[in-house]
C-alpha cells in the first residue's frame, strides 16, 4: 500500500472516529470538536489524494479546495461556539434538551 | 433595448445584488429596511432579466474571470436553475414585504444582512456549475438559516438552532468527501465534464452514496427529518417560511442535479429505495401533522410530507415526472411561505398558536384566514392550484409507469393534508369567547400571506407558459424519456 | 373572443364575480349586498335564457383555456349541460330571494352570501365542464365553497358535521381524481363525448376500466350520496335552511347524480358500459339506496332529517334511471332531476319557515300548523305529493317514464322497487300531512314570531309558493315545448340516436 493511501485511510478514519464521538457525546463543546475532527479527516483525504503520482507535482486545486474548507469550518466553528455560550446562558445547560416532543 | 437586457450577465449579478446588500444592510443598520426591500425589488427585477436571457438565448455558462472549468469557476443557468431563482425571488420578495413589519427595529437589524446573505448563498447555490462551489454555498446557506434561527429569543429556539448547525456541517461533510472522492476518480469539479467522464467503480458508488447521505439529511427526509419539525417552529415566522420553502429545497436541488447530469442513476434500486423514504414521509409526516396541538409544529410535519413527494419523482425517473416534482417544490415553496406568515400573523394576534384555541379567526382575521385557506388548497393539491399541477403530473407519470403504488400514496397524501389542515380551519370557525387579549396584526403582513397564497392557486393556471421555462436547456432529459 | 366562446364564461363569472365582492362588503352593507346577488342571479338567469335558446337553435358555445400539458379547461353547453345548468339557475334565484329573508340581521352575512354565490359558480361550472378535468375541477371547489357553509353557524355541532363533510367529499374527490388520471393514462382524451370515447380501446384494458368505473362511481356516489356514502348528509342538516336547500335540491347531491350521468353516457358510453356489466350493479346500488333512505326517514322525528333520508332515497331515481340502460329509462331519470330539485327545494323552503316563525324542528311539533300557516303548508302539501309520485304532480312524470323504460329494458324487478319506494315515500309524508291539516293546534308554538296579518314574510313565503306552482306547473304542462321533459327527449334522441 503506498504512502498516498495510507494518509487517505487515516483520513477516513478521523471521519469515522469523528463521526463516533458526534453521535455518543452529549455536551456540545465535544460535538464541536467532534465536527472538526471529521473536517479534518476530510481534509486530509484530500490532501492525500492529491500528491497521486509521487514523481509529478502534486495537483493544486484540492489544496485550494482545502483552504476553502478550513475557512470555512474555522467560521462555523465560530458560529457553533457562540450558540453553545447562549444555549448554556438560556438553559443553564451544556447540553441539548430534548424539546421536539411537544 | 433588448439586446441590452439580453446582454447584461444576469448570472453575476444575481449573485452580486444581495451580497452587496447584506452588506449594506449591515453598515447601515438604520435604514435597514428600506435597503432591504429595494434589493429584494432589484433582485426580483434581475431573476425576470435572467429568465429574459434564458428564453431568447436558451442555457447560459459563465466562466467567472475567464479561466473556464477545470481550474476556474464555472456558473450554470438553465431551466431548472431558474425555477429555483423564481421559487426563491417570489418567496423572498414575499418574505421582504411581511418582514418589514413583523421585526421590532432591534431585530430587524440582525435580520436584513443575515437574510441577503442567505439569498446571495441560494442564487449562488443555484447557479453553480462545480460540485466544490456548491460545497462552499450550502455552507453558507446553513451558517446564515442557523443564525436566522437564532434570532428567535428563548431556550427552544437557541436548542433547536444548535441541533440545526450540527446536522447541517454533519451533512456537509458527508458531501465533502464524496466530492473528494469524485474530483479524484475524475479529475474534475464541473458537473459537465463529470457527467462526460462518469463511469460506474467503487469509488464512484461511495461518492454517491456519501454526498445523498449528507445531502437528504440536509433536506430532512424521512428518518432523517428529526431535527426539521422543532426548528421551523422556533424560528421567528417569516424566517420559517425561509427554511420551509427554500432551505431544504437547496439540498434537494443539489441532489437532484447531480442526479440528473452525473449519476444519471434511474431505474435503480437506489431510485426505488428514495421513493420508498419519500413515501413514508409523506405518511409519517401527515400523521405527525395531525396529531400536533400547535399551529406552527402541524405546518412544520406538513413540510416533512411534502418534501416526501418531491422524491416519488426518483423511481419514476421520466421527463414528466421530474416536471411534476419541480412544480410541486415550486407550489409548496410559495404555499408554505404564505402559511407560515399567515400562522405568524395568528400567533402575533392570539399571542398563542394553539390550534384548539383559534376562536373566531374567521371573524376577525379574514385576509390571514383566507391566506391560509387558499395555501392550504395548494398543499393539499386541489385544483386550481399550483400544488393540483404537480399532483396531476406525478400521479400521471406513476400510471403511465405501470407504478401505481405511488399514485396511491400521492392519494392518501392529499387525504392527509385534507385532514390536518380542515382541523385548523375547522376551529377557526367556531364561536368560543375571548380569552385573551388581542395583538395588532399590521396589514402589510395580511397582504404579504395573501398575495402569496393567491400567487400559489395562480400558479395552477400558468403552468403550460411555466413548464416550457423549467424545459430551456433540457435539464429533465428528453421529451422522448416522459 | 366572440359571443359563442364568452357565453359560457360570462355564465360562470356572473356569479363568481358578486361572489368575491360580496366578501370585501361591511355587515352594514345591506342593500348593497341584495343588489348585487339579485342583479347576479337575475343576469345569470336572463344569460343561460340566451344560452338555451341558442343551443335549441344549433349554436355551438365553447371556450378553452389551456390547463396541463395536452388538457385543457373546457366549458361547453350541450343539451344535457343546460338541463342542469338552467336548473341551477332558476332555483338559485329562488333561494336567494329565500336566503335574504331568512338569514335578515344574523350574523357573517357577506361572508355567507360570498360562499353561497362561489357555490352556485361551482355547480355551473360543473354542469358546463366539457371534460372529465373541468369537472374534477369544479366538484372540488364545490367541495371547498360548501364547507364553510355548512359549518356557517359556527357552533361544535356544525363543526363536526363540517368535518363529517369532508371525510366523505374530500375521500370521493380523491378517488374521483385518482380514476380521472388513469382513464387519462388509457385513453389519452378527457373529452367528453356522446356515447362515450372508451370503446375503441383494446381489451386488455377492460379490467381496468371496470375498476376505473368504480372508482368513478364510489367518487361521485359520495355527492350523490348513494349508500354507504350517504352518512354525511343527514349531519349537514345543521346548516341554515338555504344551505339545506340548496345543497340537497341544487349542488351538492346534484353534482353528484349530474355526475355519474356524465360517467355513463358521456365518457363510457351507455352500450359500452352495458357491455362491460357494469350498468347492472348501478341499478342495484341505486336501487337499495331508494329503498334504504326511504326505510330510514320513516322513522325520523325531526323535519329535516326525514327530508334529508328523503333526498337520499329520491336522487338515486335519477341514477337507476341512467343504469336501467333504455332510453325511456333514461328520459325518467334525467327529468327527475329538475322535478326532484323543485320539489325538494319546496319542502326545504318549507322547513325553513316553519323553525324561522314557530321555532318547529320536531314532526311532532306539526299538529295543526296548516291552519296557522296556510301557505306555506299548502306548498309543502304539493312538494310532499309530488315526490309521493300522485299525478298530476312532476314527480308522477318522472316515475312514469322510469317505470316505462324498466319493462322496455326488460326489468321488470324495477317496478317493484318504484312500487315499495312510492309506499314508503306515502308512509313518511302522509302522517305529517294529516298532523298538520287534521290535528288540533296546540297552545303556543314552540318560538313564534309575528309577522302581523301575514303568516311570514314575504321573501320566505314568496320563493316557496313559487316552486310548489312550478312542481304543479312541470307536471301539469309536461309534453309542452321547452318543458324539461322535452328537452329530455331531445337530449336522450342523441345520445340514443342510430
Amino acid at each position: 500500500m503506498s504512502g498516498v493511501f495510507l494518509y487517505a485511510l487515516l483520513g477516513v478514519g478521523l471521519f469515522v472516529l469523528g463521526l463516533y464521538a458526534l453521535i455518543i457525546h452529549a455536551h456540545l463543546l465535544r460535538k464541536i470538536l467532534a465536527i472538526n475532527v471529521m473536517g479534518t479527516g476530510v481534509f486530509l483525504v484530500l490532501v492525500a489524494l492529491a500528491a497521486g503520482n509521487p514523481d509529478a507535482p502534486p495537483d493544486p486545486v484540492p489544496h485550494a479546495m482545502v483552504i476553502t474548507g478550513i475557512v470555512v469550518a474555522v467560521s462555523a466553528t465560530a458560529l457553533a461556539l457562540i450558540l453553545m455560550l447562549k444555549v448554556s446562558v438560556a438553559t443553564g445547560k451544556n447540553h441539548l434538551s430534548d424539546s421536539t416532543r411537544d | 433595448m433588448t439586446g441590452d437586457i439580453v446582454g447584461i450577465p444576469w448570472i453575476v449579478v444575481l449573485i452580486v445584488l444581495p451580497l452587496t446588500g447584506g452588506m449594506a444592510c449591515f453598515l447601515f443598520p438604520t435604514i435597514s429596511k428600506s435597503l432591504g426591500l429595494i434589493f429584494a425589488l432589484a433582485i426580483f427585477t434581475a431573476v425576470v432579466g435572467l429568465g429574459w436571457q434564458l428564453v431568447e438565448q436558451g442555457a447560459q455558462r459563465y466562466a467567472i474571470g475567464g479561466w473556464g472549468a477545470s481550474l476556474g469557476i464555472d456558473l450554470y443557468a438553465d431551466g431548472l436553475s431558474l425555477l429555483m431563482l423564481v421559487t426563491a425571488a417570489l418567496v423572498g420578495l414575499g418574505v421582504s414585504v411581511y418582514s418589514g413589519a413583523y421585526f421590532s427595529r432591534e431585530k430587524a437589524k440582525h435580520f436584513w444582512p443575515l437574510w441577503l446573505l442567505l439569498w446571495a448563498a441560494l442564487n449562488a447555490l443555484f447557479l453553480s456549475a462545480d460540485i466544490f462551489n456548491l460545497y462552499v454555498t450550502l455552507e453558507l446557506l446553513g451558517l446564515a438559516a442557523v443564525a436566522l434561527i437564532a434570532l428567535a429569543d428563548g431556550a427552544d429556539a437557541l436548542n433547536s438552532a444548535m441541533r440545526y448547525l450540527l446536522v447541517s456541517l454533519l451533512g456537509s461533510l458527508f458531501y465533502l468527501l464524496g466530492v473528494a472522492l469524485l474530483y479524484h476518480s475524475f479529475g474534475s469539479l464541473d458537473i459537465a465534464i463529470l457527467a462526460q467522464r462518469m463511469e460506474p467503480t467503487p469509488a464512484v458508488w461511495s461518492a454517491v452514496g456519501l454526498m445523498s447521505a449528507g445531502l437528504l439529511l440536509k433536506t430532512a427526509l424521512f428518518p432523517m427529518h428529526f431535527w426539521l419539525p422543532a426548528a421551523h417552529a422556533c424560528a421567528p415566522a417569516p424566517v420559517s417560511a425561509l427554511l420551509s420553502a427554500l432551505v431544504v429545497k437547496a439540498s434537494f436541488y443539489i441532489l437532484l442535479r447531480l442526479w440528473l447530469e452525473v449519476f444519471a442513476l434511474t431505474d435503480t434500486s437506489l431510485g426505488q429505495l428514495l421513493g420508498l423514504l419519500g413515501a413514508t414521509a409523506v405518511l409519517w409526516g401527515g400523521i405527525q401533522a395531525l396529531r400536533q396541538t400547535r399551529l406552527k409544529l402541524l405546518i412544520a410535519y406538513s413540510t416533512v410530507a411534502q418534501l416526501g413527494y418531491l422524491f416519488l419523482a426518483f423511481p419514476l425517473g421520466t421527463n414528466i415526472a421530474w416536471k411534476g416534482a419541480c412544480y410541486m417544490l415550486l407550489s409548496h415553496a410559495i404555499a408554505k411561505a404564505a402559511m407560515f406568515m399567515a400562522a405568524g400573523n395568528i400567533l402575533r394576534f392570539c399571542g398563542h398558536d394553539r390550534i384548539a384555541d383559534l376562536d373566531r379567526i374567521a371573524q376577525r382575521l379574514p385576509l390571514t384566514l383566507t391566506a391560509f385557506a387558499l395555501a392550504g388548497v395548494s398543499i393539499m393539491g386541489l385544483p386550481p392550484s399550483g400544488g393540483f399541477i404537480g399532483k396531476w403530473l406525478l400521479l400521471e407519470a406513476s400510471m403511465s409507469a405501470g407504478q401505481w403504488w405511488w399514485a396511491v400514496i400521492l392519494i392518501l397524501g392529499g387525504l392527509l393534508a385534507a385532514a390536518y389542515f380542515f382541523r385548523v380551519i375547522g376551529y377557526a370557525f367556531t364561536r368560543a369567547g375571548l380569552t385573551h387579549e388581542v395583538g395588532v396584526v399590521p396589514a402589510r403582513m395580511e397582504w404579504a400571506a395573501l398575495v402569496l397564497a393567491l400567487a400559489a392557486i395562480l400558479l395552477g393556471f400558468i403552468s403550460p407558459a411555466a413548464l416550457e421555462l423549467m424545459g430551456i436547456g433540457t435539464p429533465f432529459g428528453g421529451e422522448r424519456a416522459g | 373572443m366572440n359571443w359563442e366562446t364568452a357565453l359560457p364564461l360570462l355564465i360562470v363569472l356572473s356569479s363568481l364575480i358578486p361572489g368575491l365582492i360580496i366578501f370585501f362588503l361591511a355587515e352594514k352593507q345591506v342593500v348593497a349586498r341584495i343588489t348585487l346577488n339579485m342583479a347576479a342571479a337575475l343576469i345569470k338567469l336572463a344569460l343561460v335564457g340566451v344560452m338555451l335558446w341558442g343551443v335549441f337553435h344549433g349554436h355551438h358555445y365553447e371556450i378553452r383555456l389551456p390547463f396541463l400539458p395536452g388538457l385543457d379547461l373546457v366549458l361547453r353547453a350541450d343539451p344535457l349541460s343546460m338541463l342542469f345548468v338552467t336548473l341551477s339557475a332558476s332555483l338559485w334565484l329562488a333561494t336567494t330571494v329565500y336566503a335574504i329573508g331568512y338569514l335578515e340581521d344574523s350574523p357573517n352575512r357577506s361572508r355567507f352570501f360570498g360562499f353561497f354565490s362561489l357555490c352556485v359558480t361551482a355547480t355551473v361550472g360543473l354542469a358546463l365542464a366539457g371534460n372529465l378535468l373541468t369537472f374534477v375541477l369544479f366538484y372540488e371547489l364545490l367541495t371547498l365553497t360548501t364547507y364553510p357553509l355548512v359549518v356557517h353557524r359556527g357552533t361544535e355541532v356544525a363543526r363536526l358535521a363540517g368535518r363529517k363533510y369532508l371525510i366523505y367529499t374530500v375521500g370521493g374527490g380523491a378517488l374521483l381524481l385518482l380514476a380521472t388520471v388513469w382513464l387519462y393514462t388509457l385513453a389519452g382524451t378527457l373529452e367528453f363525448t356522446a356515447r362515450g370515447f372508451l370503446s375503441g380501446l383494446d381489451a386488455v384494458h377492460y379490467p381496468a376500466l371496470i375498476i376505473i368505473f368504480v372508482l368513478l362511481i364510489a367518487g361521485l356516489g359520495v355527492k350523490a350520496a348513494l349508500i354507504p356514502f350517504h352518512g354525511w348528509l343527514p349531519q349537514a342538516m345543521v346548516a341554515p335552511a338555504p344551505v339545506s336547500a340548496l345543497l340537497h335540491a341544487v349542488a351538492v347531491v346534484k353534482a353528484g347524480a349530474f355526475g355519474i350521468v356524465r360517467v355513463v353516457y358521456d365518457v363510457f358510453g351507455i352500450e359500452f358500459a352495458a357491455s362491460l356489466g357494469v350498468t347492472l350493479p348501478l341499478a342495484i346500488l341505486a336501487s337499495a339506496t331508494i329503498i334504504y333512505g326511504s326505510l330510514r326517514a320513516l322513522f325520523q322525528d325531526d323535519l329535516k332529517r326525514r327530508l334529508a333520508f328523503s333526498t337520499v332515497s329520491q336522487v338515486s331515481y335519477i341514477v337507476l334511471g341512467v343504469a336501467v340502460a333504455g332510453p325511456i329509462a333514461t328520459i325518467g331519470g334525467l327529468v327527475h332531476l329538475v322535478h326532484q330539485g323543485v320539489q325538494k327545494i319546496t319542502l326545504f323552503f318549507c322547513a325553513g319557515i316553519l323553525a324561522e316563525t314557530l321555532g318547529i324542528h320536531k314532526i311532532s311539533e306539526m299538529n295543526g300548523v296548516g291552519r296557522r300557516m296556510p301557505w306555506t303548508m299548502a306548498a309543502f302539501t304539493i312538494g310532499a305529493f309530488g315526490m309521493i309520485g300522485a299525478p298530476p304532480l312532476a314527480g308522477f312524470i318522472s316515475k312514469w317514464y322510469l317505470g316505462l323504460g324498466a319493462l322496455d329494458a326488460g326489468q321488470n324487478w324495477v317496478i317493484f322497487i318504484l312500487a315499495a319506494s312510492s309506499l314508503l315515500n306515502a308512509a313518511y309524508f302522509l302522517p305529517i300531512l294529516y298532523r298538520a291539516w287534521f290535528k288540533a293546534p296546540p297552545a303556543s308554538w314552540p318560538d313564534e314570531r309575528s309577522f302581523g296579518k301575514r303568516e311570514t314574510a314575504w321573501a320566505l313565503l314568496a320563493p316557496a309558493v313559487i316552486t310548489a306552482a312550478l312542481t304543479l306547473g312541470l307536471g301539469l304542462l309536461a309534453s309542452m315545448p321547452y318543458s324539461p321533459l322535452e328537452w329530455v327527449r331531445f337530449i336522450t334522441e342523441q345520445e340514443y340516436a342510430p
